[in-house]
């Protein structure tokens, strides 16, 4: 028998195996997963959980309701991966050796990698909505807040869905108009890049949305330190912003095991072929999700859309057929914008959101990069589509793995 | 794309200053580009550019900055000093080669 052995399950991990289980024949091949946490969130979520909208229950499920009955599931940390032995040694001692490896390890936040944040009493003053403990931790710190300086702050890019933090603030300005106390709040949002997104044609319409919003948009703002008794943020070249209630997004960072193992650049991500998915280094490793170094969104609807096309690949290099070049960096994500009201942004390496209608073309019904209500259901209707479609690896009705230019304004 | 005459030669540009082909730098060109940013160069700000330019002839590509202040060759406060305002974007201009692409 021969093993395809997948680290990490969480949205890319687990799709892969749903996918794989069905593709493989089951005679030559059986599917190995492991991932240290018993718990499968549903990420997206976190972003409502501060603003009293979702609970830490909405948002959790166990990872084994989600992996199919015939992949052997194992619970633990993972310590080393050794590429050259085909190996992967586990914490409690096991080693597990695979013919073909696929990398789903993701992205965390690291806040010690920000001077002095985790000094500024952090759950108190300064906080994260990327980790469920962060989110529950925000939403209290906010119920009871009777207004003053909010931050939202980008330590540096890339970040996992780049507009993850945007949508906080537009939902911040939200909240705390419903709660009467609008006029008592100001809200700044810090960031590195030149403007509110990493895309120009977005950026330009999403930072005329901060403007309306009345959101102070503080551009490139490289941090060097969180003064966390002045409750300061200083950047490198002197410039200050003053807070009560930070809410960061501290740099982000490949998993640990990447760089123990010797496999990742700076940020422990994995140097993967932009097109393929395979890794540089070794050619029967595979890398997905947030894990790879790839110039695309770390989003999981990019997950979802890689899947498709490492399945294919993987099939590829068994039969060792050339691998398909099909990945194009598509991404898809819906923007809450507050008021019951939503972006939808559809893009890849080389097309920028642009307007147009979604996901058929004039029909739509979904408006692109316009805000309008559906596109809010849209967002919402995401997590069910999350745990019921896309983590079982089906395929998203009308939505393709490679992006479509139809009905854009391009 | 457009010429521009710096340093005495003509050189190809992008609409922002950039030079499209790094063959036709040359450390003159570097000092007139400097210039117009307003920047005096110093031995530490061509130690910063050379591994700029080391990086980009071995992995195609410009290293971020974490990198950069990685690898020994400047840490992040002095990079600021010596290029203020987007350290990347005028070291890379000065070096004559492209600029870094914005992030996803
Ligand atoms: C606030 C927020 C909002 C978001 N909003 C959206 C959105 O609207 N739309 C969208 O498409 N995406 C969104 N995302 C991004 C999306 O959640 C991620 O891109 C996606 O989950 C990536 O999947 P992944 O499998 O690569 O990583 P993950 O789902 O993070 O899974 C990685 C897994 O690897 C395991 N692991 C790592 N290292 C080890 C180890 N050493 N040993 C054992 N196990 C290990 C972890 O336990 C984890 O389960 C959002 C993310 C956040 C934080």
């Amino acid at each position: 028998m021969k093993k395809v052995l997948i680290l990490g399950a969480g949205t890319a991990g687990t799709i892969m195996a749903n996918r794989l289980l069905r593709k493989l024949d089951k005679k030559d091949w059986t599917i190995t997963v492991v991932d240290q946490h018993p718990k499968h969130y549903y990420q997206p979520g976190f972003l409502f959980i501060p603003f009293e909208m979702y609970t830490e229950e909405d948002v959790t499920r166990n990872k084994t309701d989600f992996l199919p009955k015939n992949v052997e599931y194992i619970q633990e940390i993972i310590e080393i991966i050794e590429p050259e032995k085909n190996r992967v040694k586990l914490q409690n001692g096991k080693s597990i050796e695979y013919h073909i490896l696929i990398i789903a390890t993701g992205t965390n936040i690291v806040p010690g990698e920000v001077d002095g944040l985790l000094n500024s009493s952090w759950g108190e003053n300064a906080f994260d909505f990327y980790t469920v403990e962060g989110s529950v931790a925000l939403a209290k710190r906010l119920k009871g807040w009777k207004g003053g300086k909010l931050v939202v702050h980008i330590a540096e890019m890339p970040i996992k869905c780049p507009v993850a933090p945007l949508e906080f603030t537009f939902l911040a300005d939200w909240y705390f108009s419903k709660k009467g106390i609008r006029d008592d709040v100001e809200i700044k949002y810090v960031t590195p890049l030149s403007g509110a997104f990493t895309k120009p044609r977005a950026s330009g319409v999403l930072s005329h949305l901060l403007e309306n919003k009345n959101v102070n948009l503080v551009p490139d703002f490289n941090i060097m330190h969180v003064d966390g008794s002045a409750k300061k943020l200083v950047s490198f070249d002197e410039k200050e912003v003053d807070y009560d209630i930070l809410v960061s997004i501290p740099t982000n960072m490949g998993d640990s095991v990447i760089e123990r193992s010797g496999m990742g650049d700076e940020l422990n991500y994995i140097p993967t072929h932009k097109h393929t998915l395979q890794s540089k280094a070794h050619e029967n490793i595979f890398v997905l999700g947030d894990a790879t170094d790839l110039p695309s969104s770390k989003a999981g609807s990019v997950a979802h859309f890689e899947a498709e096309i490492l399945t294919e690949n993987i099939l590829h290099f068994i039969r060792n057929k050339p691998l398909k070049e099909d990945f194009d960096g598509h991404a898809n994500c819906f923007i809450e914008s507050g008021f019951g009201k939503g972006f939808l942004i559809d893009f890849n390496y080389d097309v920028e959101p642009v307007e147009g209608k979604f996901p058929l073309p004039i029909i739509g019904p979904m408006a692109l990069l316009k805000e309008s209500r559906m596109n809010h259901f849209g967002k919402l209707a995401f997590k069910w589509i999350y745990w019921n479609v896309l983590l079982r690896g089906w395929p998203i009705p009308m939505i393709t793995a490679q992006m479509t230019k139809l009905g854009k304004k391009l | 794309m457009a010429t521009k005459n710096i340093a005495g030669v003509d050189v190809n540009v992008n609409e922002e200053g950039y030079l499209t082909d790094h063959s036709q730098w040359t450390r003159e060109i570097g000092e007139a580009i400097a210039k117009e940013e307003g920047i005096e160069l110093t031995e530490s700000h061509w130690k910063v550019m050379e591994f700029l330019q080391k990086e980009v002839k071995e992995n195609g590509a410009l290293p971020t900055i974490r990198r950069l202040t990685k690898s020994g060759v400047v840490d992040t406060k002095t990079l600021y000093q010596l290029f203020p305002d987007g350290p990347m974007k005028k070291a890379s201009k000065i070096a004559g080669l492209e600029k870094p692409a914005s992030c996803v």
